[in-house]
């Protein structure tokens, strides 16, 4: 022990002091927090004000409606429907309740989709929604709500869904909507608005093209809110703006017709105005249907889609390639005449021509030729043998500038546009010289020429027209002024004369004659072979059967539509292409006996292609529940 | 003091400027609470305005209690309490939850609440007995940890760690006046700052994180840090002049969790500002002034030192809470007295003010000729 003596004084002492010290620790305290108060109070308050606003007050997205799709008459191509959902949101489920099979009782589904619910609602984030029925009837809708007080977690709730009338008719031209991916949804910032149930984004075609357009401007819904989520009061509202409506240079007549006229082929059909360069049939079939898409398809539909060997998920008018076949006959002509070659100038067709030490046959004995009869008869002989005695880098730019191997400015957002080999080309792409009998296939649509539906359209358009035409797809964009061709108009008269005498006097395409007074066809068949050269025509597998081309345009002697037309393993083009396009010639022209001309075909086929298609589904999916 | 003739003696004599202060404070903490209902004087304000009168009449009931009778109570009460703690704990035990009260018929006790002015009173009668010249010696510091050592054992076990915070800090506040070494203080300070590093270093990854979520709650938003975010919020958004009665929308759309207990006074910084808030501060450093005047003028060491630590308790209880709720202590569970809801805090409160009413009643009539 210390050896200072304490007494009561020096007690009393020390109590002072140590109260002093505690004081003054106390008021020490006491101006910390004051200083902190006014810290948080002061400095910091324009902080936590905008953290207590954002606490308050939520902003709930109003999903925009989309803007529609119009034909270029201002008939709906894509519109809204009124529809009725059902989504479960997994956070306000009762635990160890499984209303699933409530739902599912009250809705119809069907196993394939409890178990996709089952699946979403396993891996689900808790406050995003999972989607138990779209488009529910409203009987359907009307049983849901009734029971909602027994159905936690569940949410019936009423909004737009998307429609396209014409169904597989508009697929590959629209695309189709569906609820954006987790992909896209990073990609735009995690937009609220994406999440929304039921909303939808384009996926594809022009839905995904026109995206900006069409989405519109979503409105919010400020409201306070509890911290439990309890809606307190509205606060005023933003009002959304749709989106705007978009006019195509489509004819939606005329792309119905002309999907419903292919039958069960698979092909592809564009159609053109050749005074604007409008589009106005943009086809490709067998297609799937875009209203199921937009409802994010079931699975049995989507094996059925991708094991067809008709590709329906496949734009044929965009991205499918093909040999043009004869097709290209009436460019090359062009392109001879260009180069001096005298229109009269004759070629003896003895059924085939000698190359190298490679003998080409012809698909007949011709006999004598000039131009405009081997166009009219598709006489291979005479254009190997003036495609010898021409420059084919020369020859290939004025099929190129015709179209062919071209890509085009439009608003679709996929487009393979092909090839059209020159010496150059081949040079640089596979290191070799350019051979004779390269310039023998090219001159029959051959060998490495490759075109697409498109380019199959614009080359007759341009024929016609003598124009520089540019396919065009949005009624909305500029008209530029359209440049002539770069060709003596002499030479453009006498392919025209040559490709009318191919429908209409002695060659390949008579049999298809507009069956209209006073309009006639020009036009010009195409045989593209698939499996070898050499052998033609009619394989017994339809996988190695030729293509079937046929381009046209009518009337012959004053040109207002080009039609390109090409019909996978459709054998002749003579007989599987053409008669599609002048039908479908015939209905821009005269509608009612162009569908007097479908009625007795479909019912051959057994139906409409909406019928034909919900038979088709219908039998799968009884095919593949007997087979699981 | 209110001096007239019609006033009758006894109620002119009582300390009505305090009286005035301490209903002030509860009156503040009862619109507080109306607001906090939503604008209802159901379910707490009512309720907690009668308790309060209750313990009001029953502290001044205890003002007239002389000191010595005190002395008397202190070391039975002291007892008593902590037989009540172990019995808590036992239940407690036994039900295998914590347990902080024991049902007696409709009232529900809580004996650790008692051991805040118990340990105050308990240790001061100790320095009082105690002889001057011991107070440096061992004989002057063990008993007095072990009074205060074993019911902050039962309390922490309960676990109660706020009402244990507070109850050390007590007892240490009167150890530190009744004149103990400074090293007592100073070492186990720097013990537990030489050793928390190196205690921290050998702990797993998860205890290390809930140390660091209980030291710095905002690491974890979510989860522990809410109630300090949401607090800092209400208070930092309040203002200046605050967002005015009935319109904090953090407490009325309970973003603000305990907005009418712990983080009362969140809700009250949040609608009545820095102006508020400054003004509640000043209303109790006025209280704990007072308080810590009838310490220094005590006769008897007994005084002395009993007052400073019931007015210790009382400052614990007020600065612990606001530094809380203001984010500059972890959050530990103590209410801000006379302004939280809730009973136990009133009455401990109530409690400790009768005892320094009392006391400085005595002072007065020492010095007054009319005693």
């Amino acid at each position: 022990m210390k050896p200072i003596r304490i007494t009561n004084t020096h007690q009393s002492m020390t109590f002072s002091r140590r109260m002093l010290v505690l004081g003054g620790a106390q008021a020490a305290i006491g101006s910390l927090l004051i200083g902190r108060l006014g810290w948080l109070a002061i400095a910091q308050n324009e902080k936590y004000q905008l953290l207590s606003e954002s606490n308050r007050v939520q902003l709930i997205p109003v999903p925009p409606r989309r803007g529609w799709i119009i034909d270029r008459n201002g008939k709906p191509i894509a519109i809204n429907r009124a529809s009725f959902r059902v989504d479960i949101i997994p956070q306000q489920l009762e635990k160890g309740r499984d209303i699933v099979p409530d739902v599912a009782r009250l809705l119809d589904l069907t196993e394939e989709d409890v178990a996709r619910i089952r699946g979403e609602l396993a891996e689900s984030r808790g406050f995003h929604p999972v989607q138990v029925g779209e488009n529910v009837t409203y009987e359907q809708y009307a049983a849901v709500t009734v029971r909602l007080p027994d159905l936690p977690g569940v949410q019936a709730t009423r909004g737009y869904s998307r429609y396209y009338p014409d169904g597989p008719a508009v697929a590959h031209l629209v695309g189709y909507v569906g609820t954006a991916n987790a992909k896209e949804y990073e990609a735009e910032n995690k937009n609220p608005l994406l999440i929304i149930p039921g909303f939808k984004i384009g996926k594809q075609g022009l839905e995904k093209t026109l995206e900006p357009y069409l989405r519109g401007v979503p409105g919010g819904q400020r409201i306070e809110v509890t911290a439990r989520g309890k809606l307190v009061k509205e606060l005023d509202p933003k009002p959304d703006r749709s989106g705007q409506t978009v006019q195509l240079t489509i004819d939606q007549g005329l792309q119905q017709y002309a999907a419903r006229r292919m039958g069960d082929q698979s092909g592809a059909l564009v159609a053109m105005d050749v005074t604007s360069g409008d589009m106005l049939a943009f086809v490709s079939m067998p297609a799937f249907d875009p209203n199921s898409f937009s409802e994010g398809i079931g699975r049995t539909e989507w094996k059925m889609l991708s094991e067809n060997d008709h590709i329906p998920l496949l734009n044929k008018v965009a991205q499918g390639l093909y040999p043009s076949g004869s097709t290209i006959k009436p460019a090359m002509a062009l392109a001879f005449l260009k180069q001096g070659i005298d229109p009269k100038r004759r070629v003896v067709c003895n059924g085939g021509y000698q190359i190298g030490n490679r003998y080409f046959r012809c698909d007949a004995v011709h006999g004598s030729m000039d131009m405009r009869s081997a166009i009219e008869r598709s006489c291979n002989t005479y254009f190997w043998a003036t495609g010898l005695i021409t420059d084919p880098e020369q020859t290939t730019e004025m099929v190129n500038y015709l179209g062919y191997g071209e890509e085009f400015d439009l608003d679709i957002p996929t487009q393979r546009y092909g090839t059209m080999p020159s010496p150059k080309w081949l040079e640089k792409k596979y290191h070799r010289e350019w051979q004779g009998y390269d310039s023998a296939n090219t001159s029959i649509g051959q060998g490495y020429v490759l075109i697409n539906p498109m380019q199959l359209a614009v080359m007759p358009a341009r024929l016609a027209s003598g124009k520089l035409l540019e396919p065009r797809l949005l009624m909305a964009k500029p008209r530029k002024p359209i440049a002539a061709l770069d060709v003596d108009p002499a030479h453009l008269a006498i392919v025209r004369d040559a490709m009318t005498a191919v429908v209409n006097e002695h060659g390949t395409a008579v049999a298809s004659k507009l069956p209209l007074d006073g309009i006639r066809m020009a036009g010009k068949t195409g045989t593209a072979q698939v499996f070898r050269l050499g052998e033609r025509g009619h394989q017994g597998t339809w996988a190695l059967r030729d293509h079937a081309l046929f381009i046209a345009f009518a009337p012959a002697d004053k040109p207002r539509y080009a039609i390109g037309c090409i019909i996978e393993h459709g054998g002749f083009g003579a007989s599987a292409a053409a008669p599609i396009v002048r039908d479908s010639m015939t209905y821009l022209f005269d509608q009612q006996k162009a569908w007097a001309a479908l009625e007795p075909l479909e019912q051959q086929w057994g139906g409409t292609l909406a019928e034909r298609n919900a038979r088709e589904l219908a039998a799968f999916k009884s095919a593949s529940r007997a087979g699981a | 003091m209110i001096t007239s003739a019609i006033i009758p003696r006894p109620l002119a004599r009582l300390p009505w400027r305090l009286i005035f202060l301490v209903v002030s404070i509860a009156a503040f903490g009862v619109v507080i609470l109306y607001s906090a209902a939503g604008g209802s004087i159901q379910p707490w304000a009512l309720k907690q305005g009668i308790v309060f009168l209750f313990f009001l009449c029953v502290a001044i009931g205890m003002s007239w209690i002389r000191e010595s009778t005190i002395k008397a109570v202190v070391f039975p009460a002291y007892v008593a309490i902590v037989v009540l703690l172990i019995a808590v704990d036992g239940l407690g035990f036994a039900a295998k939850g914590a347990q902080r009260w024991l049902s007696i018929g409709p009232m529900n006790l809580q004996p650790s609440e008692f051991m805040k002015p118990a340990i105050a009173l308990t240790l001061a009668r100790f320095y009082e007995l105690l002889p001057a010249g011991e107070v440096r010696s061992w004989r002057g510091i063990w008993p007095a940890f072990l009074l205060l050592g074993v019911p902050a054992f039962l309390i922490v076990i309960q676990p109660d760690l706020g009402t244990c915070i507070m109850v050390v800090l007590c007892g240490v506040t009167v150890m530190f006046l009744a004149g103990l070494p400074l090293w007592i203080f100073i070492a186990p300070a720097a013990a537990v700052a030489v050793a928390a590093p190196i205690a921290y270093s050998m702990l797993h990854g998860y205890q290390r994180k809930r140390i660091d979520v209980f030291l710095d709650p905002e690491s974890d938003p979510l989860g522990a840090g809410y109630h300090i975010a949401q607090s800092k919020i209400a208070i930092g958004s309040g203002g200046i002049w605050g967002k005015g009665f009935l319109h904090g929308s953090q407490s009325h759309l309970d973003y603000l969790p305990e907005g009418h207990t712990d983080f009362a006074f969140a809700s009250l910084a949040e609608e009545w500002g820095l102006v508020g808030g400054v003004v509640l501060i000043i209303a109790f450093a006025l209280l704990v002034r007072w308080g810590m005047k009838v310490a220094a003028n005590g006769r008897t060491r007994f005084a002395q030192l009993s007052a400073a630590g019931l007015t210790a308790c009382i400052f614990f209880y007020a600065s612990i809470n606001l530094m809380m709720v203001m984010g500059l202590a972890p959050v530990v569970g103590v209410p801000l007295p006379l302004i939280s809801y809730g009973g136990s805090a009133v009455m401990t409160v109530m409690l400790c003010i009768g005892l320094l009413m009392s006391l400085e009643r005595q002072q007065r009539s020492h010095s007054s000729p009319l005693a």
